[in-house]
């Protein structure tokens, strides 16, 4: 098992650095640069030149690019362009606490929601309950994040007013309780609207995957050694249903992160994914770079977490 | 010879609710009766209704499945009737049951040993331990040379005669008074089967069982069955003692399932055949069931199912030809 996953280790880190290099090479690739924005009849373009040179952009790419990374590695991502004199990294800090609030607020949605209904739904399949489960969720797959995200903020934030339509904390002074309730209360609709498609693949995975088990031969023995219907529900079907969506949840991680730049935007909910957009706007290289590298980041780092929990799940995956 | 059998079934039929309105009769008014110590071998091709039959037994049957009627008496009491909870406390205490395909038949993610306690603890109410070291036993019992590392191992782990035999020792863990052993042996090699074979019926005597053997097998029935009822279209067609079964066999469905079978003192250059194949349960002839793959058949047969009939005190069969 240990080696098994320092083998898994030993492929994570070649597959970080190839990331890098797409994300580098991809921003270089974009035409403009930070002074390309700046149009100024006084300045003579010689002054751009001249701050190019300084910046070192003039440099050759493979240069720029050893440049970068070395200090990534030291964890250094330079200083906004456009944020004079705050660091990337200090940036990225004071969004992606709000971020991860949202993505795992919408995780514990997906999953108390989710699971009960493809389980009850693949119980009692093709009963009422379970078409208006599938409704459901050809809906959830079907409506986009943003549309669903601005049709929730109409109805329940302007006009019935039960929750704060954009934002994440209304009032400053906040503290202890009180603020994970305001927290919570902002999280609401984002946090919904980023799980929906989520919560209904999950609930049709969930569906399918039991359905499956409960018509397998162990099922059978199951019940014919005299095991009560819970047991042979909560045991031996749950169990071996559930490690297909373990796996996907460690994939969820990279998912996640990608809807939150877009719900995030509809909510104005101050996070990466408003940052990031933000930043792309502006050509704030140095922001967009980690931002990206971090995307990419959190995606490989979900696929490793995805490999070692089907490990552990499954008795059946080899290590050597 | 007054001593109640272990298991009486009566009229038992199994129908299957088809969702265009058809109604499949997969078991139509089956009677076995099961004797303390007996294996009882039930012959017949795939979709003559025995798998059904002893999954009906254990109440097992599926939906759109249902009993539609009949008695089945264990001990005395109809398991029809039970609860779905107290059949919960028959099955694999009373009545245990081992499967075709042990490739498939135990669960995957749990350890052999915990598949085993698990039974253990359910009915015979033993403690953790008592219930690991009581599996230990079992598995030494059904052959495994090293038990208690095979409690920690994964069914993967094992070859599919060891993963049969784990499911002997499932099956016999609670001491039950009748075995239903579906195909144990289809699925394993011929030297795997006569080994599997040779375990279930040391395992019958010792432990006092009876057996309730299905499988369209002749061969192993010849070895192992005490009687043997042959099946088709969901009905029982001939019931005798195995070696009258062999030396006489009467219903012309039995002639030609033994002359589908090799046999050493006689050269054949081709082996029998039965023309045709079992006809599906929801469109069985009017008649005879049989009618139309029967190389007798008369008017009589096409028009009229016949009786299952004496022909001698324990010879019984389902046929015009015997009237």
């Amino acid at each position: 098992m240990t080696k098994y996953i320092i083998r898994r280790l030993l492929v994570f880190f070649p597959m970080l650095f190839a990331l890098t290099i797409i994300v580098f090479t991809l921003l270089k690739l974009a035409p403009g640069d930070p002074y390309s924005q700046i149009m100024d009849p006084n300045i003579d373009a010689s002054v751009f030149e001249e701050m190019r040179k300084e910046q070192g952009l003039d440099d050759p790419i493979h240069k720029q690019y050893f440049r970068w990374v070395t200090s990534v590695v030291q964890g250094d991502f330079g200083e906004s362009f456009r944020h004079k004199g705050r660091t990337v990294a200090e940036l990225i800090w004071s969004r992606l606490p709000n971020t991860f609030y949202l993505g795992a607020f919408s995780v514990f949605i997906t999953i108390i929601v989710a699971l009960p209904i493809g389980i009850y739904s693949a119980r009692n399949p093709y009963s009422l309950f379970d078409y208006a489960a599938t409704g459901f969720g050809f809906f959830g797959l079907a409506v986009p994040n943003f549309l669903f995200g601005v049709v929730a903020i109409y109805l329940f934030a302007i006009k019935l007013g039960w929750f704060p339509a954009q934002g994440s904390v209304s009032q400053p002074g906040l503290a202890g309780f009180d603020l994970f309730l305001a927290k919570l209360h902002h999280l609401f609709l984002p946090g919904i609207t980023l799980g929906l498609s989520s919560t209904a693949a999950y609930m049709r995975y969930m569906r399918s995957e039991v359905l499956s088990v409960l018509g397998s031969d162990y099922i059978r023995t199951a019940r014919a050694k005299g095991l009560t219907e819970r047991t042979v529900l909560y045991k031996h079907t749950l169990r071996n249903a559930l490690i297909p969506i373990i796996t996907l949840l460690g994939f969820e991680i990279g998912t996640l992160l990608s809807g939150a730049v877009i719900t995030e935007n509809v909510f104005k909910f101050p996070g990466i994914g408003t940052l990031y957009i933000e930043s792309i706007g502006a050509r704030d290289y140095p922001v967009i770079m980690a931002i990206t590298l971090m995307l990419g980041f959190f995606t490989l780092l979900g696929n490793l977490i995805a490999d070692i929990l089907y490990a552990i799940v499954d008795p059946r995956i080899r290590y050597d | 010879m007054t001593e109640t059998p272990v298991l009486e079934v009566k009229g038992l039929k199994t129908y299957f609710y088809l969702d265009d309105e058809k109604v499949a009769k997969a078991v139509d008014g089956v009677d076995i009766v099961i004797r303390r110590g007996e294996t009882v071998a039930l012959v017949g091709e795939s979709g003559s209704g025995k798998s059904i039959t002893s999954l009906s037994i254990m109440r097992l049957v599926d939906k759109p499945g249902r009993i539609e009627a009949g008695e089945i008496l264990y001990q005395g009491k109809d398991l029809a009737k039970l609860s779905e909870k107290e059949m919960t406390r028959v099955r694999g205490n009373d009545i245990a049951m081992i499967f075709q395909e042990p490739m498939t038949a135990l669960n995957p993610v749990f350890t052999i040993g915990n598949q085993i306690t698990e039974v253990l603890r359910k009915h015979m109410k033993l403690s953790k331990k008592e219930a690991f070291e009581r599996g230990v036993e079992l598995l030494k019992m059904v052959g495994f040379p090293r038990p208690r590392e095979t409690m920690h191992e994964y069914p993967h782990q094992l070859s599919g005669g060891m993963r049969q035999r784990a499911m002997i020792a499932m099956a016999i863990s609670c001491n039950p008074k009748l075995l239903v052993a579906d195909e144990p042996t289809t699925a394993l090699d011929v030297t795997i089967q006569a080994q599997i074979l040779d375990l279930l019926d040391e395992m019958k005597k010792k432990l006092d069982m009876s057996i309730l053997l299905i499988t369209h097998d002749l061969a192993v029935v010849s070895e192992y069955a005490d009687r043997v009822l042959v099946m088709y279209g969901g009905q029982i067609v001939e019931e005798a003692p195995t070696d009258k079964i062999f030396a006489d066999p009467q219903h012309p469905y039995t002639k030609g399932l033994l002359e589908s079978l090799p046999t050493l003192d006689k050269e054949t250059e081709r082996l029998g055949s039965i023309k045709g194949v079992v006809p599906p349960a929801y469109r069985f002839p009017k008649g005879c069931r049989f009618s139309d793959r029967c190389p007798y058949a008369m008017d009589k047969c096409q028009a009229i199912n016949p009786e299952l009939k004496h022909t001698t005190f324990d010879h019984k069969v389902r046929c015009h030809l015997y009237e």
